[in-house]
């Protein structure tokens, strides 16, 4: 996150930061620094009790009138979450239903969104209409319509079934179109007279110039993808076909000794999610704000 | 709410339909263009007509169908009437009442503690970056992982907090409080995320010039802070209130829909994974669900609009 050095709102103006130029702690930051830190512990401790519950063995814990430290560590339960839990398929899986709709929905939106930003036909405003249309037609609207369809196709319990209905993308149409629009129309012009035609200038011109917004349009649709619950819940009734978010249901149903085996499960569905922001950080916040702080 | 911001491209779009257009194209190259930019559009559509807007034709159709007790049986026609009882049914209004009082619990609290962690985390000190980290966290959790994480919180036999009284899972007055805790606290890490960005686009010199005007930091905060970031805050109310419609992992995990139907959503009850509702009631409840959908939209266009005539 950028965070330029600003004042804050609660902050007196002429404070010994902006005389001497440099941060240093002051006694009236004391103050804050315990704000913060009281607040990050409350936000922190869902998790710390989640990683505590992975690590202590359940029954001694309960035992042991649920402590603040883990109990009877077992370091051995992540290892158990991919071999009992099963949790390398499920993520296998996950990865393999991610990389298609992504990937398909890349080219689905680039296609679309150029024939919005570069090219004018009969019907352009009916189409895009079509298009924000689908914004009132989550999944979970659609949900149980698409089940009979899919159900009908023979396609429970299969890749098709969990990747097709999410092939397209209102938002990633809308936002590469975006990215488009700022793509100067001359260039077109000048590519046409050198006798290119369009594929060759959305890929060798329009793609590479809208690379930074293709790269948060992809960083949300791998979380989206990886996220998934709803529709993979119910397109899918056999465990081998489990994605990763929907086998983490079964903690719930499982026995209580072997809870912790479940929340270590969690953890480890969380950590690719965890390492996608750490490395794409900036992406991320320009995507999840695009449509907040728009110019 | 990967959906939302399009939501507002959306609006700008309606106002500029085929923008960019210059009229000094050929009568063959216009002919071209337009055939590439059907074959450009025509994977989208499709998709989207068979995987959006079917399902929304079968949805009536069903609503408006008896189904047969046997699948090789024709399904019959029994019209409107079957829709009408399905949303006039209680059904219908307890899903639609759980519904709104997860979006009472979720949006209001979750924007009030986006701001004070924003404004909290928005001030330069030694170190702001790791509280700045921390406040972002739970974006990295999915709804199923914060599921499990306010499992471990909330489950009446094994939670951290099973005997507080405002957080049993137990009574039918508590527990869709403590299932839209989670809601509330994964959604967090975007919040802030969002109205931190906001806060540092606002220009220190308002600010400091209200401070010499003799504005109070209160008064400062309401006049001139949350006016510039309200576009913000509108974005988040709108992605927080479809993420309460959409709610439905931390139901399954935490509650099962009880105690009673205490915590059976709209979507919940569409969904039904217990298999109590017939096909026609749940197409029924989806045509609801999707008027609702319809309705935040209408809003949302509406509040934008107005921003742009008058706003900023």
């Amino acid at each position: 996150m950028a965070t330029e050095p600003t004042a804050s709102p609660t902050e007196t103006a002429g404070s010994p930061v902006e005389a001497t130029g440099r941060r240093r702690i002051r006694p009236a930051d004391i103050g804050w620094y315990l704000v913060l830190t009281a607040l990050s512990l409350i936000i922190l401790f869902p998790i710390y009790m989640l990683i505590l519950r992975a690590l202590s063995n359940p029954l001694e814990y309960v035992k042991q009138g649920q402590p603040l430290h883990p109990v009877d560590i077992e370091w051995d339960v992540f290892v158990k979450a991919f071999t009992e839990a099963d949790l390398g398929r499920a993520m296998t899986l996950s990865l393999l239903v991610t990389v298609i709709i992504v990937a398909v929905q890349l080219i689905t939106s680039v296609l679309a969104a150029y024939a919005f930003a570069f090219l004018d036909f009969p019907g352009k405003t009916a189409m895009f209409v079509v298009v924000i249309g689908t914004l009132l037609l989550p999944i979970e609207v659609t949900l149980i319509a698409n089940l009979e369809t899919v159900r009908n196709l023979g396609w429970l319990n299969s890749l098709q079934g969990l990747t097709i209905p999410f092939l397209a993308t209102a938002f990633g149409i809308f936002l590469i179109r975006q990215g488009f629009a700022g793509v100067p129309r001359d260039l077109l012009d000048a590519s046409q007279l050198d006798g290119y035609g369009h594929l060759r200038f959305l890929f060798r011109v329009a793609v590479p110039m809208t690379k930074p917004i293709i790269g948060s349009f992809v960083v949300i649709a791998v979380l989206g993808a990886w996220n998934q619950y709803v529709w993979p819940r119910f397109a899918t009734d056999q465990r081998t076909w489990q994605t990763v978010q929907v086998a983490l249901r079964s903690i719930g149903s499982d026995r209580v000794d072997r809870l912790n085996i479940g929340f270590a499960a969690a953890i480890l569905a969380a950590l690719p999610r965890l390492a996608l922001l750490l490395f794409v950080q900036r992406q991320m916040i320009r995507g999840l704000t695009a449509g907040a702080v728009k110019g | 709410m990967s959906d939302l911001p399009t939501a507002e491209a959306a609006a700008e779009d309606l106002a500029l339909p085929g923008a960019g257009a210059q009229p000094r194209r050929t009568g063959g190259r216009r002919a071209r263009d337009a055939v590439m930019a059907y074959a450009f559009l025509a994977p989208a559509v499709l998709l989207f007509a068979a995987f959006a807007y079917y399902p929304l034709y079968r949805l009536f159709w069903y609503a408006t169908h008896r189904q047969p007790r046997f699948r090789n049986k024709e399904a019959t026609w029994v019209g409107f009437g079957q829709l009408w009882d399905t949303l006039t049914s209680n059904d219908f209004t307890s899903g639609l009442l759980h519904s709104f009082q997860f979006m009472v619990y979720t949006v209001p609290l979750g924007l009030g503690l986006g701001v004070l962690l924003a404004v909290a985390a928005h001030r330069r000190l030694k170190g702001i970056k790791i509280f700045q980290t921390v406040f972002s966290s739970t974006v990295a959790t999915s709804v199923a992982v914060a599921s499990v994480v306010f499992f471990t919180l909330v489950n009446p036999e094994v939670g951290y907090f099973k005997d507080v009284p405002w957080l049993s899972l137990n009574n039918p007055r508590s527990a869709m409080f403590a299932v839209a805790l989670t809601t509330v606290w994964q959604n967090l890490g975007l919040t802030f995320i969002v109205i931190l960005a906001a806060l540092q686009a606002v220009p220190d010199e308002l600010t400091e010039a209200a401070t010499l005007d003799g504005f109070s930091a209160t008064r400062r905060f309401f006049r001139i802070t949350v006016p510039l970031i309200s576009p913000a805050l509108l974005f988040l109310a709108v992605v927080l209130v479809i993420s309460a419609l959409q709610a439905y992992a931390q139901i399954e995990f935490l509650t099962g829909g009880g105690p009673g139907d205490s915590t059976e959503t709209l979507l919940y009850k569409i969904a039904d994974p217990k298999g109590t509702r017939s096909l026609d009631v749940r197409s029924g409840l989806s045509i609801g669900l999707f008027a609702l959908t319809a309705v935040v939209a209408a809003v949302q266009y509406s509040l934008l609009s107005k921003r742009v005539h008058y706003g900023d």
